[in-house]
């Protein structure tokens, strides 16, 4: 079955043509680069996004850290995720790309934070 | 009065490159004049990712795209960064004044960037009648709140115009568990990438409207309702085309202005319709020394472009000032 979907790797945002069967990938036609074709595979099997949002601090500079996963994770789980991080407060300074989360959810990945932050 | 080479009034991403790139060409001796209490600018609360495609050949937040300009910054002996400083003042031959806690300073400056960024059009701006409750916000500001300050404007959002800002707010807004139940736009298609409208829109069901305005907003102390109308290819409300949402929150993001208030003050010709400075060429004012760079020369889509831009800008500061070649 063909299905069209729009690359969202780069703001190009090529128009994909993705031939499937279910979540069985075949084949694509319409990008541009290598990653578009990587999209459509991952995207036609298992649908991952890269969260980002904010945490709570407590004595800190500022009253939210921002913060990513270090890779992408299934967008399915994004909600439990969210719900996760609201139980997160970081109490100590941190550099950018320091761990805040290690493995978390057991996903293999890490929430890291997006900048440095001091004391207040 | 202190003397300075180079003066870049702004923090943000171009204000940062624009020092650097100046620095890189010559200028020995740069002042960098921010408001707020970290330099980043408006990156600080775009948390997104998205940026850097271009300049870094990487995908990062907005604030790992500033912090990696910052640091830099904060490391160049021949920048001295003032935070919590706001110039106030700027006239023609380049003296700047600025508040700082405690004390108002002036400078004379050999050359002066400006790159002073946008303000957001605000609900007065564009014609929606009704009531004024609270709970109608610039999207930009409701961003600030929610990702900087850990305020959820709602519960229940509906949010205007599809630019960028107004579809990476829907998602966020999503994200923090608020119901957004629709976005309203007034065109044929959206002003945003395509890529926000699938990754913010598409992936949490929110529906997207083209061709519709809110007509109304309704509630007396907070918003309780907007009332969408579908309009022709002439803008015109389409008779019975009406339907309500209820909602208890009114997203805003309706385009940027170019923040040129300095430039006006020092006499430089202003396009009324745009707010940018009237010149030539990218970056140029109608002052000779005086440049304008990143949002507030034009308003643009990519933060890696106003990074290239505004590099440019300090390197046409430093042939200004005669330390340069371009």
């Amino acid at each position: 079955m063909k299905r069209r979907m729009t690359c969202i790797e780069c703001p190009q945002g090529c128009s994909l043509e993705v031939e499937a069967d279910g979540s069985r990938f075949i084949g694509v036609t319409g990008y541009k680069c290598r990653r578009g074709g990587a999209y459509a595979r991952q995207e036609t099997e298992a649908p991952l996004r890269t969260l980002t949002t904010s945490v709570l601090t407590s004595g800190l500079e500022l009253k939210m850290l921002p913060v990513r996963t270090s890779r992408p994770i299934p967008k399915a789980r994004l909600f439990e995720a969210m719900a996760a991080v609201k139980l997160i407060v970081v109490t100590s300074p941190v550099k950018a790309g320091a761990v805040i989360a290690p493995d978390f959810l057991g996903l293999g990945v890490d929430l890291v934070a997006c900048r440095p932050l001091l004391k207040k | 009065m202190k003397e300075r080479q180079l003066v870049v009034v702004g923090g943000g991403p171009a204000g940062m490159a624009a020092a650097l790139a100046a620095r890189e060409a010559g200028v020995a001796d740069v002042l960098l004049l921010e408001r707020d209490q970290h330099l980043g600018g408006i990156l600080n609360q775009c948390i997104h990712p998205g940026f850097g495609l271009h300049h870094f050949k990487e995908e990062l937040t907005g604030p790992e795209y500033a912090d990696r300009f910052a640091a830099r910054v904060l490391a160049d002996p021949g920048i001295e960064v003032r935070l919590k400083s706001f110039a106030v003042k700027l006239t023609p031959d380049r003296r700047i004044s600025f508040l700082r806690p405690g004390a108002l300073e002036e400078v004379q400056a050999g050359a002066v960037v400006l790159a002073t960024g946008c303000r957001e059009r605000t609900r007065e701006m564009i014609p929606i009648p009704g009531t004024r409750p609270a709970g109608v916000y610039p999207a930009g500001l409701a961003q600030k709140m929610v990702n900087m300050e850990g305020w959820i404007p709602g519960r229940e959002a509906v949010i205007v115009g599809s630019g960028d800002i107004g579809l990476i707010m829907a998602r966020r807004m999503a994200l923090e568990g608020v119901l957004v139940k629709a976005v309203i736009e007034i065109q044929k298609s959206s002003r945003g990438l395509v890529r926000n409208v699938v990754q913010c829109l598409e992936d949490f069901g929110i529906p997207l409207y083209f061709q519709h305005r809110i007509s109304m907003v309704r509630g007396r102390d907070r918003v309780e309702s907007v009332d969408v109308v579908r309009v022709d290819d002439e803008f015109r409300d389409i008779p019975g085309s009406d339907f309500s949402l209820s909602c208890d929150t009114v997203l805003v993001s309706v385009g940027l202005i170019p923040e040129n208030e300095l430039l006006e003050m020092a006499g430089a010709l202003i396009d009324r319709k745009t707010n940018t400075p009237v010149a030539p060429d990218v970056n140029l004012t109608s002052l000779p020394g005086i440049f304008a760079c990143g949002n507030a020369c034009k308003v643009y889509d990519l933060a890696d472009w106003v990074t290239r831009d505004s590099q440019l800008a300090g390197r046409m500061a430093a042939r200004y000032l005669g330390v340069a070649d371009l």
